[in-house]
C-alpha cells in the first residue's frame, strides 16, 4: 500500500514588504502622526516661525525684508504708544480675568443647585460664548454708542436720572472699562460651564462629612469646594488668560484702539501697523513681544493654582 | 469712507436703478478728441483675472460685469472678475504682489500701486491715449497714476470718492446762514450757532478710517499745515498746524458729544436720526436717505444738501479723495489683453454707463466725464463732480509711498487732532508727538 497521506507543509506567512512595513511599529506611529504633524507644521509652526523671522526684519507689505536684528524691538521700546498698549493689555487681562472668574464661579454655584429648567438655563448661559465675537462686539458697539446707547436711553429718557447721554467710549478710562465689561460678559459662560463641570465631580459625601462636623456653608465652600475645584480652576484660568490677553475683535470692532490709542491692545496695535500700515516687521515684533507676557501669565496662573498643597495640605508641595 | 448697513445698500441700489432707468440708455455726449489708440496685439488665447473692491451699490457690480462681457464679446478674451470686501482688498493685493501669482489686474486702493511699483507693467500708452481723448487727467489723477518723480504711469485711476459737507438746509438757515459757509470763520460761527439751536454738527476725530482721516486732514491742510514737505521732511510741527489744532478744538466744542469715538458708520446714523445738522460724507448717504423705504427718512432728503468743505487760509480746497487705482502685474501672461481691457472699460460707452449707474460715487478722473448725465440728474449731487479736481491725497505734500501709507494707517494726523480737541494734550505737545510718530516712518 502506498500511503497517500501527505505531510502537510507548515503554514508560513509570506507577507509582502508593504505588510511588514505597516507591521513595523515605528513606521506605523509615524504614518498615523503624519497628518496631524503636517497640519501643525503648516498651519501653526510655520506661521509662528515666519512671524518670529519677520520680527527681526524690516519687511513691508509687498517687499521682502532684510534682517535688522533687534531694531524693531529697540524702536518699539522708545515708542510710548507701544508701552501704552502693553499697559492696556495687562490691565485688560487682569481686570477682565478677575471679573470673569468671580462672576463665573458665582454662576457655576447657582447652576449647580437644583433649579427648574436646569438644562435650558445652562444652554442659555452658553449663548454669549457661542455667538461669534464680532456679532457681540457689534451689539456692544450699539450699547456704547454716544447717541443711541440703550443704557443712556434708560437712564436719561426712561428713569430721568441723567440729562445727557453716557459717554462710554469718549474718555480713556470709561472706554477701557467699557471694553473690559464687554469681555467679561463674553467670557463668563466659558468659566461658568467649566467650573460647573468641576463642581459636579466633587463627591457629595465630602459635603455630608463636613456637615456632620458642623461646618457652615462658607466653611464648606472654603475647605471643600475651593480646594477640590483648584485643578479645574488652574486650567480654565490659563486658557482664559490666553484668550483675554490676545483679544482682538472686541476692541477692533468697538473702538479701533481709540480715542487717541488709549484702548489699543498689543494685538490690535500689531494688526494696525502690520496690515493696514504695511509695516509687517514692526507688526510682527509687537506680536512676538506678546509671547513673554503670555508665557509668564500662563506660568503664574498654572503653577500658582495647580500646587498640590492647595488640595492635600501644606507639606505635599 | 462710510460703512453701510444692508438696508442702506439696498435702498441705495434701488435709487441707482431708478436713476439709471430714468436716464435711459442714451449716454450724454461725452466730448471726445481725436486720439489714436495704442496698438495692442491681444495675445492668442488670452484670459484675464481681475480683482476689485466689492460693490457699493448693486448696480456697480451689474454694470461692471456687463461692460466686461462686452469686452469678451468684442475681443474673445475671457475675463473673470472677483470682488473682495474693502478691508480684504489690501491684504489680497499684497499676497498677489508678494507671490507673483493670482489676478492679472487689481483695482486696488490709492496707495497700492505705489507700494508695488516694481512689480507692475507700465500703462503710459493707454493712460496717454485716454487722457488725450477725454480732455486730460486731473492733476490728482496724475499723482495717483504716475510713479513719483517720473512721467511713467504705473496705475490707471478709475474714480475717486470725495467727502464734502452734507447738511440740513433748514437748520443751517435757522442758524443764520443762507448757504453753507465757504470760509473757516463762517464755518466756526455756523457750528456755534447750530449748537445753540440744539442741532449741532458732527465731524469725527475717532479711528474712523474714512471719515476720521477726511476731517482731520481737511482741517490741518486748510490752515496750512501738512505732515511732510515735497522732500519727505516731516514738517507737521509747525505754526500752521498749531493754529489748526486750536481751531479744531473750538470746532470740537460745538459738536455733538462723543464724536471722538465715532467709527465710519456713526455720522451716517446720527444724520439719519436727525441728531446732527452737518457732517462729511460720500454721496451715498444722501441717496440712502432719498430712497429710504421709511417715508419719514425719505422726506429728509428735501432738506439735505451738499457743499464743499470751507477753504482755509491756504486758499484752495483740502478735502481727501480715496481712489480706485487699477494696476497690471508683471506676472500676467497677457499684458496687452490686460491693457486693452482697462482702456476698454474707461471708454465713454462703458465708463459713463458705470459712472451713472454708481451715482457718481467714484467720480471721474478724466475731465470729459464732467459732461456726464449723472451730474445733471440731481443738482444736489453736482458738488461731487469736482471730487478729483478739488481734493488732495493722503500724504500731501510728499509722495504716496510706504511711509505715507503707514502714517495714515497709524492715525497720526487723526490722533493729533483728537488729543487737542479732547483736551488730552496742548497743541504744541500734540504737534511734537505727531512729528515723533511720523519720523518713525519717514526715516532719513
Amino acid at each position: 500500500m502506498v500511503s497517500l497521506a501527505a505531510t502537510p507543509e507548515p503554514m508560513v506567512r509570506r507577507d509582502n514588504w508593504l505588510t511588514r512595513l505597516f507591521d513595523w511599529k515605528p513606521f506605523l506611529v509615524a504614518v498615523c502622526l503624519a497628518p496631524t504633524v503636517g497640519l501643525l507644521i503648516v498651519f501653526l509652526a510655520y506661521p509662528l516661525g515666519l512671524g518670529f523671522w519677520l520680527a527681526f526684519t524690516d519687511a513691508k507689505i509687498g517687499r521682502a525684508g532684510q534682517y535688522i536684528g533687534l531694531d524693531n524691538f529697540v524702536s518699539l521700546s522708545r515708542d510710548p504708544i507701544f508701552w501704552l498698549s502693553v499697559g492696556n493689555t495687562l490691565l485688560y487681562t487682569a481686570v477682565a480675568t478677575i471679573g470673569k472668574f468671580l462672576l463665573g464661579l458665582w454662576l457655576a454655584l447657582l447652576l449647580n443647585e437644583r433649579l427648574p429648567f436646569k438644562s435650558l438655563i445652562r444652554a442659555v448661559v452658553l449663548v454669549p460664548w457661542i455667538v461669534p465675537t464680532v456679532l457681540s462686539a457689534m451689539a456692544f458697539w450699539w450699547i456704547y454708542d454716544p447717541q443711541f446707547s440703550i443704557i443712556s436711553y434708560l437712564f436719561k429718557d426712561v428713569l430721568h436720572w441723567r440729562t445727557t447721554n453716557i459717554d462710554f467710549l469718549g474718555t480713556p478710562w470709561a472706554a477701557r472699562f467699557s471694553l473690559i465689561a464687554a469681555n467679561i460678559w463674553r467670557g463668563i459662560p466659558f468659566v461658568a460651564i467649566c467650573l460647573l463641570a468641576g463642581l459636579q465631580t466633587i463627591s457629595p459625601s465630602l459635603y455630608e462629612a463636613a456637615m456632620l462636623d458642623g461646618a457652615t456653608g462658607w466653611q464648606r465652600f472654603r475647605h471643600v469646594t475651593v480646594p477640590m475645584l483648584m485643578p479645574v480652576l488652574a486650567v480654565v484660568l490659563t486658557f482664559s488668560v490666553i484668550f483675554t490677553f490676545s483679544d482682538f475683535q472686541l476692541v477692533y470692532a468697538i473702538t479701533r484702539g481709540g480715542p487717541v490709542n488709549t484702548t489699543h491692545l498689543m494685538a490690535t496695535l500689531a494688526f494696525q501697523r502690520g496690515i493696514p500700515g504695511g509695516q509687517l516687521g514692526e507688526g510682527a515684533a509687537i506680536a512676538v513681544a506678546m509671547i513673554p507676557f503670555l508665557v509668564a501669565a500662563t506660568l503664574v496662573s498654572y503653577f500658582g493654582l495647580a500646587r498640590r498643597k492647595w488640595q492635600q495640605g501644606e507639606s505635599n508641595d | 469712507m462710510s460703512s453701510f448697513t444692508r438696508r442702506d445698500t439696498l435702498t441705495l441700489g434701488a435709487g441707482a436703478l431708478a436713476l439709471a432707468t430714468s436716464l435711459g440708455t442714451a449716454r450724454a455726449s461725452i466730448p471726445r478728441a481725436e486720439a489714436t489708440p495704442p496698438k495692442l496685439d491681444i495675445e492668442k488665447g488670452a484670459s484675464l483675472r481681475v480683482l476689485r473692491p466689492s460693490r457699493f451699490v448693486p448696480t456697480d457690480e451689474k454694470l461692471f460685469n456687463e461692460n466686461t462681457e462686452k469686452f469678451n464679446a468684442s475681443t474673445g478674451v475671457k475675463v473673470r472678475v472677483d470682488y473682495a470686501a474693502w478691508e480684504d482688498l489690501r491684504p489680497q493685493t499684497a499676497v498677489t504682489a508678494n507671490t507673483g501669482a493670482g489676478p492679472d489686474i487689481v483695482l486696488g486702493w490709492t496707495d497700492d500701486p505705489h507700494l508695488y511699483s516694481d512689480k507692475l507693467i507700465e500703462l503710459s500708452d493707454i493712460a496717454e491715449y485716454l487722457g488725450k481723448k477725454y480732455g486730460g487727467w486731473y492733476p490728482l489723477a496724475e499723482r495717483y497714476g504716475k510713479k513719483y518723480g517720473t512721467n511713467n504711469w504705473i496705475a490707471l485711476p478709475i474714480g475717486g470718492a470725495g467727502g464734502p459737507a452734507v447738511y440740513r438746509i433748514s437748520w443751517v438757515k435757522e442758524a443764520g446762514f443762507d448757504k453753507f459757509p465757504t470760509d473757516m470763520d463762517g464755518f466756526l460761527k455756523l457750528c456755534q450757532n447750530l449748537k445753540k439751536i440744539g442741532h449741532p454738527a458732527g465731524f469725527t476725530c475717532g479711528h474712523a478710517v474714512g471719515d476720521g482721516n477726511n476731517y482731520c486732514h481737511w482741517l490741518v491742510w486748510a490752515m496750512g499745515g501738512f505732515m511732510v514737505d515735497e522732500n519727505q521732511k516731516v514738517a507737521v510741527n509747525s505754526k500752521q498746524t498749531i493754529e489748526a489744532l486750536k481751531f479744531g478744538k473750538e470746532l470740537f466744542d460745538t459738536y455733538i458729544p462723543g464724536t471722538q469715538s465715532w467709527l465710519d458708520p456713526s455720522n451716517n446714523k446720527a444724520l439719519i436720526a436727525g441728531d446732527i445738522a452737518a457732517t462729511q460724507n460720500g454721496v451715498s448717504l444722501y441717496y440712502s436717505i432719498k430712497n429710504s423705504t421709511d417715508p419719514k427718512i425719505a422726506a429728509m432728503a428735501a432738506d439735505l444738501d451738499h457743499a464743499r468743505m470751507p477753504v482755509g487760509p491756504v486758499g484752495f480746497g483740502t478735502e481727501v479723495a480715496l481712489a480706485i487705482n487699477a494696476m497690471v502685474f508683471k506676472h500676467t501672461k497677457y499684458p496687452n489683453a490686460a491693457k486693452a481691457y482697462l482702456a476698454f472699460m474707461m471708454e465713454a460707452d462703458q465708463y459713463d454707463k458705470w459712472l451713472t449707474g454708481t451715482l457718481g460715487y467714484w467720480a471721474q478722473p478724466l475731465k470729459a466725464y464732467e459732461a456726464s448725465d449723472v451730474w445733471k440728474s440731481d443738482p444736489k449731487v453736482a458738488v461731487y463732480k469736482d471730487t478729483m479736481q478739488n481734493s488732495l491725497w493722503l500724504g500731501y505734500k510728499g509722495p504716496i509711498n510706504e511711509a505715507s501709507a503707514a502714517v495714515v494707517a497709524d492715525y497720526v494726523m487723526v490722533d493729533m487732532v483728537a488729543s487737542v480737541s479732547t483736551g488730552a494734550a496742548t497743541p504744541e505737545e500734540a504737534a511734537a508727538e505727531a512729528e515723533r510718530r511720523a519720523k518713525r516712518y519717514y526715516k532719513a
